[in-house]
């Protein structure tokens, strides 16, 4: 059925199977990230479930500092809408404009992992480590899994600038960039909801 | 050909090289920016000056989050642009009800479950 669809919209476009099949790319890809919803769906559950269980450890508004983690929610929101500006470049035809948003994107992101890092160095160091207590096996879990997206969206996003600076901009490496920023908004829903249930919630 | 597809007629008209599905404008972007910005700045301000608190502070920072969501997947994530059949929105929400059945039915098992 899917077929049927994008064929008839190939042909109405005068392209062969090849837009078919980035199309079809896409949507592959957006499968998976709706299993990767899943997934920090049961991460979440864990949280929320465990997140009173503190074992006589620190308390989770003991333990976060909102003003590092609002920096972190601006900085991620920003490289969102960074990324969008980068598939605006890409649709127009702008490889500067492109390497140029997805550099920025990727810096920006850079920082959020940074001020990630810290707090969870400082975290340990006060004592409160992922074996302390189930409220941060949990905590650190679910973070720590949603930094590794991002950690790993950073390298795929600066291979991507390394191959559009070789290549420029065709159908397979435009499909790359939409994916990319697709994969980045998504981050950006999972830290909104971080942010308000792991750090809005546990501080209020 | 494209007369037979309205779903896709709009946006061949504004522009040949048109392929994929992320798309949108300028401003739709700027739009969702400043819509999320403001959705993260009612929840900082509100609950962290105390003017809600208790079962009322869940819901403003639950709400402001899940329209944030809903804000991020059209001006950002282009949903509403998808052409029939809507097979992304139809995997969206399949997600969503596993996540939710996961989410709540953990709170729901774990909250009667507690031993001593």
């Amino acid at each position: 059925m899917a077929h049927g669809g994008n064929h008839a919209a190939s042909q109405a476009h005068g392209h062969d199977g090849h837009h078919d099949q980035e199309a079809l790319r896409m949507m592959g890809f957006w499968i998976f990230l709706i299993t990767d919803c899943i997934l920090f769906g049961t991460l979440f559950a864990t949280y929320v479930v465990l997140h009173g269980s503190t074992a006589g450890g620190p308390t989770a508004s003991e333990l976060f500092e909102m003003p590092g983690v609002i920096a972190e929610t601006f900085i991620l929101l920003t490289s969102s809408f960074t990324s969008g500006l980068a598939v605006l470049a890409m649709n127009k035809g702008s490889k500067r404009g492109l390497i140029g948003w997805l550099a920025v994107t990727a810096i920006l992101g850079a920082s959020f992992i940074g001020l990630e890092v810290s707090e969870f160095v400082k975290m340990v160091h006060e004592g409160a480590t992922i074996s302390t207590s189930a409220f941060l096996s949990g905590f650190f879990t679910l973070v720590g899994t949603h930094g590794v997206h991002v950690s790993v969206g950073l390298v795929w996003m600066v291979a991507i600038m390394l191959q559009l600076s070789r290549h420029g901009i065709n159908s397979v490496t435009k499909r790359k960039v939409n994916v990319i920023s697709l994969y980045w908004h998504f981050l950006d829903v999972v830290w909104i909801f971080v942010f308000t249930i792991v750090y809005m919630m546990g501080v209020k | 050909m494209a007369e037979q597809h309205p779903q896709s007629h709009g946006r061949d008209a504004h522009g040949g090289h048109d392929e994929h599905e992320s798309h949108g404008s300028l401003k739709s972007y700027v739009i969702g920016f400043v819509l999320s910005l403001v959705l993260t700045a009612i929840p900082l301000i509100v609950v962290l000056n105390d003017m809600v608190t208790g079962t009322a502070a869940n819901v403003v920072l639950l709400g402001t989050a899940v329209l944030q969501f809903v804000v991020q997947l059209f001006f950002f994530m282009h949903l509403k642009e998808e052409k029939k059949p809507r097979f992304n929105l139809l995997a969206l929400i399949l997600g969503l009800v596993i996540v939710m059945t996961i989410v709540a039915g953990s709170i729901w098992i774990m909250t009667y479950n507690s031993v001593g």
